[in-house]
């Protein structure tokens, strides 16, 4: 069907990737999706025959080339189905975050002036509609699931099989039409448009070429050694670059098939049920599933319990060389093997990542001890650094070289520097062609030679050429007194206790460091029940002392840990509360891949942080909420503040 | 406005004629009136909503309606056949399903295996093909299971397939039971107290499942509840009892406007 539009051999869009696969692996799986209990799949022939109804059905609905056409729900095939769709009747698809409220989801329809929406059920459209007065652009939406959407209007409402039947209906008279959109297409042409999550102000539309997303996928394809039999659950936020890297740019480039889970909540069940060999999480997965798995393990029996400890602890000392292929006495070689059968294996299983190849975690800073935990398994879990203007790689760590505090080398085909002030910057062909309707942006972006800020400080590392993080360039400053203030290397440190979910950290031109904290409901909640603390909500648990004690505990260790850094010995934290709810990207306050946005954290808590500075010991507040719904409410607190221990410079470890 | 021969709701829903018709039923527990000559029909398609404040006689009445209790005095007209004595089962038969006040549930058993024991009134090949899980029974099975999974899709309850319900919170076992109550697929749904004890979200997630299930399956449903925000939002007409007495019945914007229900309600000074 689409081969036509081709000329020969040439792969330099989706599309034409889609015929390649619908040619050269037409009968093996490209998308699975599970669905009344039972997984279902497509082949890549099934895929492009689906592809090419919707995109004809876009032509006879008026799609025109250029057009922008949002996308918006959780990861299922139709949706991955309707960007290339999309792409395919020459309309640039955007995704959305499903999970974003009426208003933000407003903000951006209208800086794109998407004319169409493919909205995944009920309650994306009731969004798009609550909005659609403000939306001048906006003509159609196509919504996948048909349930409680009968009795709409349907003047400019379509159901996805509507649209397809009236695409095959059409077929005879557009596809000509589609036949020259294709051949029009090349390297240039927009690929898709990506809206940054913001941890500063409004998104940002990122305008990626195909030669950005294509040369991204096939680099890092060779670089993994990806091929047509991985496999993969897709999981991650549509909107974001990594699932638009990994589900269609790998995907469509080596031809491995695509999962997606039944609902986010059965995920973890799913993942397991698939076993992916190429596996791809932020952070804050891997830490939710150990806290998961240990919290599980005390429920064990005394002897499996023993076993367990027992055998991690063996996993932990030779687990990490093992998988570097570096020399391992035999003795410990066969403990391993023993543990293998009896643990590791289990555990692996449970986890679903038996088959992992290759994992990747990236975002955010991941903790030594969860990162050597997953290592010392067995899986080969890697990070990476990266941003959707790069098309997700700058730098990468290869096998054999995996670190915890560094971010790899450049990938390939990617040139770093860092300028004066400690900034990196990058060129490569992933990198994006402009923010939409922004120049200035884009202008202080990116410069005329192609080199892109980051935004974040680091150095290289010397003799292995691996590039550190330190934090965002933005974030790091002065304190009163002169010394280093970089709230997210501290930061991170607190996160990697169970305890806490989220830190935030004040300190810039003031003579010492206070924080917020988030506690983990998982894990203190599992902690409480042991201990037989009661408690009827979130607010209650972290008032309560005994967990004021441990959180400030753990506050005492890392201000040990610094005290020892010269560096950052006066980002010790002097004063500290649990805040009385979790950070919230529906309040605004984080972004929608769960990054602080620090700003609005200052402004919104101001009354909290000066109570922190001015050394007051309890704090009344109200805090307005935002619920799923947009709906606001209030919930007022009293706050307790407490005084940490800290440390002298120098101090040797208490 | 007059109901007698159907109406359109607010939101544009054609309503039907009467499918159960309830006629001066009284129910006595020795010397204590329950209910007192209480009179009101359920339309085909409808949401019907019985309300009112603590003990006047609201679940008493579904009992009676659903055949668990028997009234001394009235009697009911189901699909047009006129009953004094009904029992549960009889009313499991005619196409009646209910979910209770206070879960109850088979606490050890998974929402699957909950939900599928709905479905016991269809299954039909006799119990010696059914421990063999072979051949029309295994058939049968497949196709009961196909129906169960339309629903746990339905009340998006994937993700707790497998738990024994017992582990489950309040608001996922209301939705179970909800689930378990719908395998039967019913033509009458009586729903004691959906929402009791859930918070703001819960709610509206229940609320979209009980608009939905109307809407989706055609199912007429009559529920008791408490809140009477949720009553104003998804009912189509509503009852009024106090003190086992009828004292309104009508659409929610005339009920809410009643004095007597005011009273009932705020209370009167004595």
């Amino acid at each position: 069907m689409n081969e036509n539009a081709s000329p020969a051999g040439k792969l330099d869009t989706i599309p034409r990737l889609l015929a390649r696969n619908a040619r050269e692996f037409g009968d093996k799986p490209a998308s699975r999706e599970k669905e009344f209990g039972i997984w279902q799949s497509w082949t890549w022939g099934e895929v492009a025959e689906e592809v090419n109804a919707l995109a004809l059905g876009l032509l006879a609905i008026g799609v025109k080339e250029g057009d922008h056409i949002a996308v918006i729900g959780r990861n299922r095939p139709a949706l991955y189905w309707s960007m290339v769709a999309a792409q395919t009747a020459g309309a640039v698809p955007v995704p959305l975050y499903q999970d974003a409220v009426a208003d933000e989801m407003a903000y951006v329809l209208d800086h794109c002036s998407a004319r169409f929406v493919i909205a995944e059920n009920q309650e994306q459209v009731d969004k798009v509609l609550e909005v659609h007065d403000q939306l001048q652009g906006l003509e159609q939406i196509i919504y996948l699931e048909p349930r409680g959407l009968r009795k709409y209007d349907h003047t400019t409402l379509h159901a996805y099989k509507d649209i397809q039947a009236e695409g095959r209906a059409a077929q005879e008279r557009l596809e000509p039409v589609l036949a020259k959109r294709l051949a029009k297409q090349d390297y240039d042409t927009t690929c898709v448009m990506l809206y940054t999550s913001g941890t500063t102000g409004k998104p940002k539309g990122v305008v990626l070429s195909n030669r950005n997303i294509v040369e991204s996928a096939k680099s890092s394809s060779e670089f993994d050694s990806l091929s047509s039999s991985d496999s993969v659950l897709a999981y991650l936020p549509m909107a974001w670059v990594g699932d638009f890297i990994f589900s269609i740019g790998q995907c469509f480039w080596t031809g491995f098939c695509v999962s997606c889970p039944e609902s986010p909540e059965t995920m973890q069940n799913d993942l397991r049920e698939i076993g992916p060999t190429y596996f791809f999480a932020p952070p804050r997965f891997f830490e939710g599933v150990l806290t998961a798995v240990m919290i599980r393990m005390e429920d064990g029996s005394a002897l499996k319990r023993r076993m367990f400890h027992y055998f991690l602890a063996h996993a932990k000392k030779v687990g990490p060389d093992l998988l570097d292929g570096k020399p391992v006495g035999l003795g410990d070689r066969l403990r391993y093997q023993l543990g293998r059968a009896l643990v590791y294996g289990p555990l692996k299983n449970r986890l679903g990542m038996t088959r992992v190849r290759t994992g990747y975690t990236a975002g955010e800073a991941i903790g030594p001890e969860i990162f050597e935990f997953y290592r010392s398994l067995g899986i080969n879990l890697k990070q990476l650094y990266g941003q959707t203007e790069a098309s997700v790689y700058v730098t990468i760590q290869p096998d054999g070289e995996v670190r915890n505090d560094t971010v790899g080398i450049p990938a390939p085909g990617v040139e770093i520097r860092i300028d004066d002030d400690g900034e990196v910057h990058y060129r490569s062909p992933g990198v994006f062609v402009e923010y939409y309707k922004n120049p200035e942006s884009t202008k202080s972006t990116k410069d005329k030679d192609g080199w892109v800020a980051t935004g974040d400080a680091g150095y290289i590392e010397e003799g292995t050429g691996h590039l550190k993080i330190i934090d965002r360039a933005k974030d790091v400053g002065k304190m009163a007194d002169g010394s280093l203030f970089a709230p997210k290397y501290v930061e991170n440190k607190l996160k990697f206790y169970p305890n806490v979910l989220e830190a935030v950290l004040f300190g810039v031109n003031s003579e010492r460091c206070v924080a917020f904290i988030n506690i983990d409901l998982a894990a203190v909640g599992n902690w409480a029940e042991r201990n037989n603390v009661g408690y009827g909500s979130y607010q209650e648990l972290a008032g309560h002392p005994r967990v004021l004690d441990a959180i400030q505990e753990h506050i005492e260790e890392v201000n040990v840990s610094l005290a020892d850094d010269p560096m950052l010995n006066g980002c010790q934290i002097h004063r500290f509360l649990i805040l009385h709810k979790e950070l919230d990207p529906d309040d605004g306050e984080m972004t929608r891949t769960r990054k602080v946005r620090r700003r609005i954290v200052d402004d919104k808590y101001a009354d909290l942080i000066k109570a922190l500075n001015e050394g007051a010991t309890e704090i009344s507040t109200v805090t307005e909420v935002t619920y799923e719904d947009g709906r606001k409410g209030s919930i007022s607190a009293d706050l307790v503040i407490r005084d940490a221990k800290v440390f002298p410079r120098k101090a040797k470890a208490a | 406005m007059s109901f007698d021969e159907g109406y359109t709701t607010a939101d544009g829903r054609t309503i039907g004629k009467p499918v159960m018709k309830v006629d001066n039923i009284t129910l006595r527990f020795g010397g204590v009136t329950a209910i007192s000559d209480i009179s009101f029909d359920i339309r085909e398609g409808e949401i019907r909503a019985i309300i009112g404040p603590n003990g006047a006689g609201k679940t008493s009445m579904l009992n009676v309606i659903n055949g668990f209790y028997h009234a001394q005095e009235g009697q009911i007209t189901f699909k047009g056949e006129t009953r004094s004595r009904m029992r549960p089962y009889m009313a499991a038969k005619s196409g009646i399903s209910r979910t209770f006040q206070n879960v109850a549930l088979f606490t050890g058993m998974s929402t699957l295996d909950n939900i599928m024991a709905g479905r016991q009134l269809k299954m039909h090949k006799n119990f010696l093909w059914q421990m063999l899980r072979y051949g029309p029974a295994m058939e049968e099975e497949i196709e009961h299971r196909r129906a169960v999974e339309e629903i746990i899709d339905f009340l998006e309850i994937e993700h707790i397939r497998r738990t024994p319900v017992g582990q489950l919170p309040y608001g996922l076992q209301k939705r179970v039971e909800l689930g378990r109550a719908l395998a039967a697929e019913p033509s009458l749904l009586l729903l004691d107290e959906p929402m009791a004890g859930m918070n703001v979200e819960e709610k509206e997630d229940m609320s979209r499942f009980i608009l939905d299930v109307n809407d989706q399956f055609g199912t007429t449903i009559t529920l008791i509840e408490h809140d009477m925000g949720v009553v104003m939002d998804i009912a189509d007409r509503v009852v009024v009892l106090d003190y086992g007495r009828k004292i309104a019945d009508g659409v929610p914007s005339e009920v809410q406007k009643n004095q007597a229900v005011i009273d009932a309600y705020l209370g009167v000074p004595h």
